[in-house]
This record gives structure tokens, C-alpha cells and sequence, in this order.
């Protein structure tokens, strides 16, 4: 689990000073909110990628998630974030329709893609995916070489275009180019664990998608790693919007735009469990000025 | 050790050490007479694998000191023929990789095709999925003189009606280790982890895109053991050729569409021959069928140890 | 951070059209092949039954069901014909029980031995023996049984035990030459279930001072029974399937007996020497072979599906 969780966020003892600098005392104090990356929150720029609208997911009619209303906004990051169980990644495999490859997958409610609904009658999820792509929580790079793993996509999706040219832009893109460019037919299991999850990133931008979708992506990695590719994401939102699935609350509030904090309820006789939005907002306020007290508790470690 | 309690006297000392003697005595001793058993129990067991060992050796040493002035190039360069002397496996040989040929060009699409159907486009619980491995599980035991029933009632006669050629051969041969093919295959593709197929999927390529690409050249070293098991297994049935009209020997060296005949169907004829020339013929004959088997299985194995892919 | 120069304009990003580019027949035509693929082994089946059970109708038609399987003179060939299957059946069991008295204690002793004595030297030495005794071809132990075993029984048989020396055709002789054949098969299913009895039983045992032999006797036997009980019915199975010991050592003329040390011919030996390729469609020959096949398929058949259910059974216990 949470290798990459660091000593800051055990340090509820401290008294809560005022980080956010506007008399707010609810503020925790190590979960340092990066100044200027709120740039994308506070923009103009609204345009929506995805609108959910009472999405519930049931696996064979026991309910994951259920009634999930929220707006993810183009080129910006978007965290969703809450305890173990809750249903952040049944969540996110719903925006590429990953959730059709489990038979027993059902999913409710209405769910937008640029106004598009996701799950029409005729919407082909093979050309979702295209457009969608996904990073796993383990890194999976396929038996083959760092060169073939970016060239895959591209060759199956038809792309035009030289394809030394496009393996490359995908390579320094990830931030890996200058590691491997000399090795580019060694086996990609040779690499590191860090070093394979940004080969899998670079994948995934190769067949230049729309959306990137990311599932835990560092809880496999060192907090090196972590890092590394933190700041490769604060680069990637430029071109693409990006959605990510974290455990670690200072990672969410170190890389996203706007956070969603979902939460575990149960049923009458605790016989189901199934998640649920609490709260979606900016990070800065999420972290600094909840407006929910489940939050307040989570965000400061008080539960979860 | 056990502290505060340090013997102060020799005789306290003593009196440890044997009370620790004793005790460790019972605890572990086992009453006598099961040691016997025991001893005579394993005994008897390493006498069975012996007598397994045994009658593998005698069986390959008899043939070796029957059949060793025979066992020459002259085996495989002679055609088969009444005359002891000079007859020898050549058009059986031929005829055998003539029909093994076929084989494999039928076994490998219909093998690993139903397996990949059944490992990555089935539903699990699906009744028709359940009634296909059944029906796998019970060709796998049909007696292989069945199969050559088979291939006599419906190939070599209507409806196919091929007459008794090589193709009707490979065909009956094909059905008999399919068996063999699909599970090997069917192990090799579930092998391959899910993330894999996840990793492609998410990208948006299709079933079959992921399959051909990702699944199946990773299953390619459990494939390929399978098949030549399966091959092996092939080379060495003679029952299911004998309904197929195999011919005793031939003049002529054999082809695709003409009569047929196989290596193990020369040796037979000549087991069944009563003169001592012959005799030892059958016994480089057998030896050398043997040898071609062992080889071949011992590499398949060889080749799924060294190209295994470890996930 | 080095320069990205990667802007999202690829051709889906552009126009983010949801619906198929194409209608994709290519795999849906896969799909439709591969499923052909994996039907053929229930096409297979079916052709194997209508094969058998269609002349046999006609045989059925001519000779009483009751005269077949209780009669005691097997000679359709002949005239006048008698086709009473007791002989070959018997020729068959007979063969088979034998086997199995081989069979049955070497394999079992080995699985045992592998499973419950053998260090991992010993067991990486003798398993790819046994896998080399598996890979055999049957027409080498038929071989086997007529130039080694049958006469060296003839030279240490002693006097006219059991109506004398097996004769140079004879059951015992395939016989042995069978079970050595199936050894492997019981030995691996049997070893199979064997390693599949948790370990946890086995060390509560050893912790109360059980020596080797009570354990494997006392503990391991009794778990892994079915999966033992599964591979000796396979065994049974394969032994009366088999064609070409019995082809060539054990006789080609029936013979209603239970004697071990007399020639008799079995079910499969009446086919592989009857059906040679050219008994034209509907004759008696042919109808018989085919009636004769139908019974050997169906006394295999039965026991090959009360061997996987028993094998089903060992799996689920302790899974």
C-alpha cells in the first residue's frame, strides 16, 4: 500500500497553523498546497471532458459506487481520492468503458464524454479507449522491446507517420527519452519499476489520446519515481486532461486541479458497501477549507 | 538455555543432563517395531520404482542385443522388402513424414483456434463451453483403434470418401492428439496474465488485435512443446493405420494422394515375421522408433524449459 | 524538463467520434472460425458415435442382443457364423486384470515413494524416466512381451503351475507388458493426488512421532484416494483399449478362458485383424467390427467419466 506515503502526513499532533494564509485555522498544516499550480482551477477555461450524472456501477447487481455526480474539466487534473473500498478505480474504469470486460459490470446513469454520451447505443469502446487511455497501478509494459511497447499502439491503431519519429516524441514526452534512447530494442522488463511506468505512460501518449486515466499509477514505486513522475504530469495536463486515482492525499494535493473525495456507505444491514462523492472542489479548498466535516476528517487524518 | 536454574553441584548436573536425556529419548524415539516397518515399507516401495526402471531397461537392452547389427545407415536407406536383407524403414519413413506433415498443418490451426476460443472468447460458466471440454476430455481416451474406425467410416469411405491415402492418414491422426495440442495451448495462452491483456485493451485494440499480438506470441514455446508432443505421440501409433489400409510394404516411395504405408506399420510387418532375420530387423526397427520419440520429447521439453517465459 | 513538442492532434483527439470506424467483420469472421475450431471436438465425438452405432443397428438387426454379449463361440468369419462376444470380452479382461496386477503396485509404490521418501535428487532423476517409459510406443512393448517376457516366464515357470508354461501367444505375457506400459499413468495421477493432500496433515502427524510408512499408509493414502481410485480406472481403461500388445503377443484365436498361460484374443485384436481396409460397406464383417468397436467404446467411455468425476472430487477437496 502506501510505500510513497511520506512521515509529513503522520503529524496530527501538530497544531493546524495557517498554511493557506487567509485565517482559515482548518488547514493541515504538512499537506503543503503547491502554490501556482492552481493555475488550471482558477482559469476560464471550463470546457468539460466528462460529465457524470447519477453514474452507479453494480457487479453483478451489488453496487460499487453509487449516484456519482461530478464535471472533469479539459487540461486540467482531477484527483479522486478516499479510503480503500470506496470505488475510485470501479469509478475510473467507467470514463474508458474498461468495466465492459467484466461480464457481470452494469453501469447507471448518464455519462457525457464532450457531450457525447459514453455508453450509447452506438458507441464502439474500442474507439473510446483510443481516445481515453489508461495507467495501471502496477506497471505492465508487454514481453516485447521499450521500442515495440510504443510501437504497438500506434501500428494496431493505423496511425500514419514514421514511426522511429513517433516512438521518440512519445519517449521524451514521458520524460524517459535521454535513459533508454540507447537501448530502444533491449526487453522492457529490464527496466526499473519506475522506469516501466513511465515506458507505460509514453505508451499510452503514443497513440495521442484525449484523456489520460490513471489508476494509482506510483503506489508500485519508490517515492523517486513518485516524484519523477509527479512532475511529469504537471507537464502532460498541458496537452491532455488527466484523471488520476490516488490513496495519497499529499500526492492529490501536490499534482491535481480539483480533487473528489468519495467515501464507503453502508446499507441498512451492513450487508452492502458501496461509494459515494462527499465532496468535489477545488484541491486548495478540499485541503484548506472543507466544506464538509467527512472531508475535514479525512484530509487531516483524523479518519480513513 | 534456561536461566537462574545453573546446577551448582556435579551431581545436579548430572541429574540435568540425564533428565534432559531422557526426555528428549521419548519425544523423539519411535516404538521400535514401526522403525521396522518403516525401514521395510520404504524398501519395498524403492523396490517398485526399481522394478519400473527395470522393465524399461530390459525393454530398451533386449532390442539393443537383438537388433544391434542392424542398426545402421542401411535402416533408413533401404526401402522396405520380403528379403530381410536388404529391407529396411526408407518408404515407411517417408510415408510417416508425409503424413506428419498434414498433421501439423492441420493440427496447429484446429489445436490452438479452439483453444484460444476457449481460454479468451468463451464465458466461463457457458453450458456450450462446459459440453466442448467434456467432449475434449473424453477424445483424449477413445482407444486410437477407434480413430482408425473413424477415419474408415467416414474419410477414406463417404463422405469425405479420400480412399485410403495419405490425407485420410493425417486427418485420423490430426483428430487423435488434437486432444494433446488444445490442452498444451490452452495451459501456454492462461499463462499469460491478465494486465497484459488489460495493457492492450486500454490502448484500443481489439480482442483479436490483443490476441494475435500480445496473448499468442507470448504463448508461442508452450504451443510448440505441445504440438511436437503431440506429434510424437502421433509417430508412433500403428492401430489407428491398420482400418486406413496401410500397406505392408510398397515399391514405390510415397506421396501425398498415393496408398500410404508408415514406420511403425513396417516394423509391425516385420514382428510379425517368423524368421530370425527379421527378428532383428523388428528390434533395430522398434530401437529406432524409440529413438525418434525420445528425442523428440526430450526437446519439446527442452525448448519449453529455455524459452519459458516467467511472469 | 526537456522539450515535449507533443501536441494532442492526432486524428481520434481531432475529431472524437465515438462510433466504429468500421463495421469490423474481420472479427466477427474470427470469432465465428475459431469457435468452428473448438466445435470440431463435439463434431468429432458425434462422428465417432453415429460410426459405431449406425451398422451396429444392422448388426442388431441380424443377431440377438442376448446372443452377442452372452454367447459363448466367437467366429463370424466363419460358416455357419456364431457371434457370441464372451471369448473376446473375456480375452479382453483377462489381459487387463493381469495388467493391473503388474500395474498397481509398481505404480502405486512409485507414486508413494516420489511422493513421500524421494529427496528432490532422487525425484529429479527418476520422473523423466518414467516421462521415457510413457512416451514408449505400444508397439514395443508388444514386442517386448513376445521376445522377452513370455519366454523368459517359459524358462523359470515352474512345472504345470496354473496348467503350465505360458504358451508363446499368451495373456500373461501382454499382460505384463501392459501393466508396464500404464505404470506411468498411475504413477503420475496417483502422485498427482498424493501431493495435492495439504502438508499440514502430514506434519501433524509427523509432530506425534508417525514414522514414514504410517504417515503415507495412515494419512496420505486415505486423502488422496479418489484421485488414486481415478488413475487406476484410467488405467483399467487404457489397458482395454489397447491394440497392439495384444496384437502380437497374446493370440488371434478366441479362446473362452481364464487362464493366464493360454492364447486368446482380445476385443481390439479382433478388429485390427479383421478390419484391414478392404471389407466392403454392409457385410456381416463389417457390421460385426463395428458392433464389436461399439461395445469396447462404451466399456471405456464408462470408465473414463467415473475417472474424471473422481478426479473432479480431489481437486474440489482440497481447493
Amino acid at each position: 500500500m502506501s510505500e510513497t506515503v511520506t512521515q509529513d502526513e503522520r503529524r496530527t499532533d501538530e497544531r493546524p497553523s495557517d498554511a493557506a494564509g487567509d485565517g482559515t485555522a482548518g488547514a493541515h498544516p504538512a499537506i503543503a498546497v503547491r502554490p501556482g499550480f492552481q493555475d488550471a482551477a482558477s482559469s476560464a477555461n471550463t470546457e468539460k471532458v466528462f460529465e457524470l450524472r447519477g453514474i452507479s456501477v453494480f457487479y453483478a447487481d451489488v453496487p460499487a459506487v453509487r449516484d456519482i455526480s461530478m464535471d472533469v474539466f479539459k487540461n486540467h487534473v482531477t484527483a479522486l481520492i478516499g479510503p480503500s473500498g470506496c470505488g475510485k478505480s470501479t469509478l475510473i474504469r467507467c470514463l474508458n468503458r474498461m468495466n465492459d470486460l467484466i461480464p457481470t459490470a452494469r453501469v447507471e446513469g448518464e455519462l457525457l464524454y464532450h457531450g457525447q454520451d459514453l455508453y450509447g447505443p452506438r458507441v464502439d469502446p474500442i474507439q473510446v479507449r483510443k481516445l481515453i487511455g489508461m495507467v495501471f497501478q502496477k506497471p505492465n509494459p508487454f514481453p516485447k522491446s521499450i521500442y515495440d511497447n510504443i510501437a504497438f499502439g500506434p501500428k494496431v491503431l493505423g496511425m500514419d507517420g514514421d514511426m522511429d519519429e513517433i516512438v521518440e516524441r512519445a519517449l521524451r514526452s514521458a520524460a524517459l527519452w535521454d535513459e533508454v534512447k540507447d537501448r530502444l530494442n533491449e526487453n522492457a522488463y529490464g527496466m526499473s519499476g519506475g522506469q516501466q511506468q513511465r515506458l507505460c505512460i509514453a505508451r499510452c501518449i503514443a497513440v495521442q489520446p484525449d484523456v489520460i486515466l490513471m489508476d494509482e499509477p506510483c503506489s508500485a514505486l519508490d517515492p523517486i519515481s513518485t516524484g519523477k513522475i509527479e512532475d511529469l504530469m504537471a507537464e502532460l495536463k498541458r496537452e491532455f486532461s488527466i484523471v488520476i486515482v490516488t490513496h495519497n492525499m499529499q500526492q492529490a494535493a501536490r499534482v491535481s486541479d480539483r480533487t473528489a473525495f468519495l467515501m464507503v456507505e453502508l446499507d441498512a444491514d451492513e450487508k452492502h458497501r458501496w461509494g459515494r462523492i462527499v465532496e468535489y472542489d477545488q484541491t486548495e479548498k478540499i485541503f484548506t477549507n472543507p466544506s464538509d466535516s467527512r472531508t475535514e476528517d479525512y484530509v487531516t487524518g483524523k479518519v480513513g | 538455555m534456561a536461566s537462574g536454574l545453573e546446577p551448582k553441584t556435579a551431581r545436579a548436573e548430572m541429574a540435568m543432563a540425564g533428565a534432559r536425556g531422557v526426555t528428549s529419548e521419548m519425544m523423539s524415539k519411535q516404538p521400535r517395531k514401526d522403525v521396522i516397518r518403516n525401514t521395510i515399507f520404504g524398501s519395498i516401495l524403492l523396490l517398485t520404482i526399481a522394478v519400473a526402471l527395470a522393465g524399461l531397461g530390459l525393454l530398451i537392452g533386449k532390442n539393443l542385443v537383438d537388433g544391434a547389427s542392424r542398426l545402421n545407415l542401411d535402416l533408413i536407406t533401404h526401402n522396405n522388402s520380403s528379403n530381410p536383407e536388404e529391407a529396411g524403414l526408407r518408404n515407411g519413413l517417408i510415408g510417416t513424414l508425409w503424413i506428419m506433415f498434414f498433421v501439423v498443418v492441420m493440427l496447429v490451426p484446429l489445436g490452438v483456434g479452439a483453444a484460444i476460443f476457449l481460454e479468451e472468447y468463451g464465458n466461463r460458466s457457458s453450458r456450450l463451453i462446459r459440453l466442448i471440454e467434456v467432449n475434449i476430455q473424453n477424445l483424449a481416451a477413445v482407444p486410437s483403434i477407434i480413430y482408425g474406425l473413424l477415419g474408415l467410416a467416414f474419410i477414406a469411405r463417404a463422405p469425405l470418401d479420400l480412399g485410403y491415402v495419405v490425407i485420410t492418414a493425417s486427418m485420423t491422426l490430426t483428430l487423435l492428439v488434437l486432444p494433446v495440442v488444445i490442452l498444451a495451448s490452452r495451459e501456454a495462452i492462461r499463462a499469460v496474465p491478465a494486465s497484459i491483456r488489460e495493457g492492450s485493451m486500454a490502448l484500443g485494440a481489439t480482442k483479436w488485435q490483443t490476441i494475435r499480438r500480445q496473448v499468442l506470441p507470448a504463448s508461442v514455446p508452450g504451443i510448440v512443446t505441445g504440438v511436437i508432443l503431440a506429434l510424437s505421440r502421433a509417430i508412433g501409433e500403428t492401430a489407428p493405420l491398420i482400418p486406413l489400409g496401410a500397406a505392408t510394404f510398397l515399391t514405390f516411395t510415397p506421396g501425398p494422394f498415393t496408398e500410404f504405408t508408415a514406420m511403425p506399420i513396417t516394423v509391425f510387418t516385420w514382428v510379425k515375421q517368423p524368421q530370425p532375420e527379421f527378428q532383428t530387423l523388428a528390434a533395430a526397427g522398434v530401437l529406432f522408433m524409440i529413438a525418434v520419440l525420445v528425442v523428440m520429447n526430450s526437446f519439446a521439453i527442452w525448448l519449453r524449459n529455455r524459452y519459458e517465459q516467467s511472469w | 524538463m526537456e522539450a515535449r513538442g507533443f501536441v494532442a492532434s492526432g486524428p481520434a483527439a481531432l475529431s472524437r467520434r465515438l462510433e466504429a470506424a468500421s463495421p469490423r467483420y474481420g472479427e466477427k469472421a474470427i470469432f465465428a472460425l475459431l469457435a468452428g475450431c473448438a466445435v470440431l471436438s463435439v463434431v468429432t465425438t458425434t462422428a465417432i458415435v453415429i460410426s459405431l452405432v449406425v451398422p451396429s443397428i444392422q448388426f442388431f438387426g441380424e443377431v440377438s442382443i442376448t446372443d452377442f454379449l452372452f454367447g459363448t463361440d466367437w467366429g463370424p468369419t466363419f460358416t455357419p457364423a456364431s457371434f457370441g462376444v464372451l471369448p473376446i470380452v473375456v480375452g479382453t479382461l483377462s489381459v487387463t486384470l493381469w495388467a493391473m496386477v503388474f500395474a498397481i503396485p509398481i505404480g502405486l509404490g512409485s507414486a508413494i515413494y516420489l511422493s513421500e521418501y524421494a529427496s528432490r535428487r532422487v525425484r529429479r532423476a527418476v520422473k523423466p524416466i518414467l516421462e521415457i517409459l510413457a512416451g514408449i510406443p505400444t508397439i514395443a512393448f508388444g514386442y517386448f512381451a513376445l521376445i522377452f517376457i513370455t519366454p523368459q516366464l517359459q524358462k523359470i515357470w515352474p512345472g504345470h503351475f496354473l496348467g503350465g508354461p505360458p504358451l508363446l501367444f499368451s495373456v500373461l505375457g501382454g499382460g505384463l507388458a501392459i501393466g508396464l506400459m500404464i505404470v506411468p499413468i498411475i504413477a503420475s495421477i496417483s502422485e498427482d493426488a498424493m501431493s495435492a493432500v495439504p502438508r499440514g496433515l502430514r506434519e501433524g502427524a509427523y509432530a506425534l512421532g508417525a514414522t514414514k510408512a504410517k504417515v503415507a499408509t495412515r494419512v496420505v493414502f486415505p486423502a488422496a484416494l479418489s484421485g488414486i481410485v481415478a488413475s487406476v480406472i484410467l488405467g483399467v481403461s487404457r489397458a482395454i483399449g489397447e491394440t497392439m500388445v495384444v496384437l502380437i503377443a497374446v493370440g488371434s484365436t478366441p479362446n473362452l478362458t481364464l487362464s493366464p498361460v493360454e492364447s486368446v484374443q482380445a476385443m481390439t485384436a479382433f478388429i485390427g485383424t479383421t478390419a484391414t481396409g478392404d471389407i466392403p460397406n454392409g457385410s456381416t464383417t463389417y457390421k460385426t467390427i463395428f458392433a464389436v468397436a461399439l461395445l469396447l467404446f462404451g466399456m471405456t467411455m464408462v470408465m473414463n467419466l467415473l475417472s474424471v468425476r473422481l478426479v473432479r472430487k480431489y481437486r474440489q477437496a482440497y481447493e
